[in-house]
């Protein structure tokens, strides 16, 4: 019989992938144990198997609405994108920006955007566009704070090295500026992703017309706790998803970063 | 003022190594200090000739740092003046190699990138950068072979020790030909073996390039090794109290560091330091 190398497996690529998936599992497992050991009712806890046959009775619903959730939440991400790079740019080159702006900036974060949502559906209606913008107004701000701290953590003694080699502004950003400021970027995507996605179903269980947040609002409502449960999962699939994405994306463009 | 004996000095007195590259002119520096102005630097005079490497040790806050960042131009004197060429500086001077104690290499090249570096900003190699590459890169790999970093030039600056980095720091610093290298404090975070090591490599860098070296440490062996004169600073406010020119054949070997001569030298610069 071989021996099973623990050290060397917990070390190997594939423990990162195997140990969650049994957790995961095992987790299902307990979950199903319970609910059938508690008599608990499906209204109150439905079990993983009542979930997956919900997930299943429902599939073309969840589709149409995950994608509706999905596109919301790319182009609220993209705008952040845009708009947080060039902010962070802004903040980060310029002083005056920086005391004007930046404070303004914190303040407009600390309100919680759920609180804006209903404000966006008098604005708008309740369609795909509160969705998208509260995407955009949870994402931008970690995008903007790390692009202008990147841009304010080049060493000092490096900038000197770039001056007395007589560089100009535009070779100095081009050969320093954005590659040190790039993994602050990626840092901060990651986290913009999630957050947009999360301002997403915000809004879409406050005021929308379609949405994963909008279909758990109305299952609820239809005491359909099953494909309420059913929705969750596939938001928490697509969570994961789109930060592996973003982590993949990562690894390839700043290989160097260690 | 004393005048050095180089090897390579001619006896005419108006032979361009007589004329000085850098001259001093009365230079002083004073920060803002809790409303006053405090001077730092009380008055400055010397010049350097071409070829020349020079040393300024001192005690610590005596302001040496401060005369790189003025003869770099990247601080020009704010009282007096310092001439390159007879021109006053008064912006940074594009043909000058830095080195700090920091290695600064940017982490996403590799050493052979990093090192050619300034080719890519500094003229006449900038306009070139293209069409002569290939001879771009054999000048780096030679400085890089000088400094025994030839089987590193794929590596990152992760993958290289901390006296690898400053190695290849120095081979940046001197890639695009300078006139002139400043070395602030440059091996100060290394250990006492590899400091040593890095003296032999930047001296046979050094003798390769021929330009003028300025360097501030608080390492007195250092300066002895390295330099053909050393300058010592007094405490705040700072002026040159004393002048060494080292004598020592080059290249210089670490084992003259046992040499009577050498430790004649260290204890005569030993003995002008004072504290603040």
């Amino acid at each position: 019989m071989s021996s099973f190398n623990l050290d060397k497996f917990l070390k190997s690529k594939s423990a990162g992938f195997v140990l969650p998936l049994i957790a995961t599992i095992v987790l299902f497992v307990v979950w199903e144990l319970v609910v059938i050991i508690f008599k608990i009712p499906a209204f109150n806890l439905p079990a993983p198997t009542n979930i997956a046959s919900a997930m299943f009775t429902f599939a073309p619903q969840l589709l149409a609405n995950s994608l509706r959730t999905l596109w919301t939440t790319m182009l609220g991400f993209v705008l952040a994108v845009v708009v947080g790079v060039i902010l962070g740019f802004m903040i980060g080159y310029s002083r005056v920006a920086y005391l004007t702006m930046y404070p303004l900036l914190v303040a407009f974060n600390t309100i919680p955007k759920a609180a804006i949502v209903p404000l966006l559906a008098i604005w708008f209606g309740a369609n795909a566009i509160p969705a998208t913008v509260t995407a955009f107004l949870l994402a931008f701000f970690p995008i903007a704070v790390n692009v202008a701290l990147g841009l304010d953590t080049v060493e000092p003694e490096m900038k000197d090295v770039l001056r007395s080699l007589g560089a100009s502004q535009v070779e100095t950003f081009q050969k320093v500026g954005w590659p040190h400021t790039l993994p602050y970027i990626f840092a901060s995507l990651k986290i913009a992703a999630s957050f947009a996605f999360i301002g997403a179903v915000i809004s879409e269980s406050v005021a929308s017309n379609a949405g994963l947040g909008y279909l758990i609002v109305q299952a609820t409502a239809d005491f359909n706790v099953p494909l309420a449960f059913a929705a969750l999962i596939v938001l928490a699939i697509m969570g994961v998803l789109l930060y592996t994405f973003f982590v993949y994306v990562e690894q390839q463009v700043i290989y160097w970063a260690r | 003022m004393v005048q050095p004996a180089l090897d390579s000095m001619s006896s005419d007195p108006r032979s361009p190594e007589n004329t000085p590259l850098l001259e001093f002119d009365q230079v002083g520096l004073e920060y803002p200090f809790e409303g006053s102005m405090r001077r730092i630097i009380q008055e400055v005079n010397l010049s350097i000739r071409p070829g020349e490497f020079v040393s300024f040790v001192g005690p610590s806050g005596c302001g040496k740092t401060s005369i790189l960042r003025m003869v770099s131009g990247l601080n020009p004197a704010p009282i007096g003046e310092i001439r390159y060429r007879g021109q006053r500086i008064k912006k940074p001077l594009n043909n000058v190699g830095i080195a700090f104690q920091n290695p600064v290499l940017l982490p996403w090249r590799n050493t052979l990138n990093n090192v050619m570096l300034p080719l890519e900003i500094v003229q006449p190699y900038k306009k070139d950068f293209g069409a002569k590459k290939g001879e771009y890169i054999r000048m780096a790999q030679d400085l890089l072979s000088t400094v025994r970093l030839q089987d590193f030039q794929k590596q990152y600056p992760w993958q290289l020790s901390g006296g690898m980095r400053q190695r290849a720091s120095l081979c940046r610093a001197l890639i695009h030909q300078p006139e002139i290298l400043l070395l602030d404090e440059p091996f100060g975070a290394l250990d006492a073996f590899t400091r040593e090591e890095m003296w032999t490599m930047l001296q046979a860098l050094w003798m390769r390039v021929k330009c003028v070296g300025i360097l501030i440490t608080h390492d007195l062996r250092e300066a002895v090794f390295l330099s053909d004169r050393v300058y010592v600073m007094s405490p705040r406010p700072s002026t040159i109290i004393y002048e060494e020119v080292i004598n020592l054949p080059r290249p210089r070997s670490l084992e003259m560091e046992l040499s009577d001569e050498f430790n004649h030298y260290f204890s005569n610069i030993r003995r002008h330091i004072h504290h603040n």
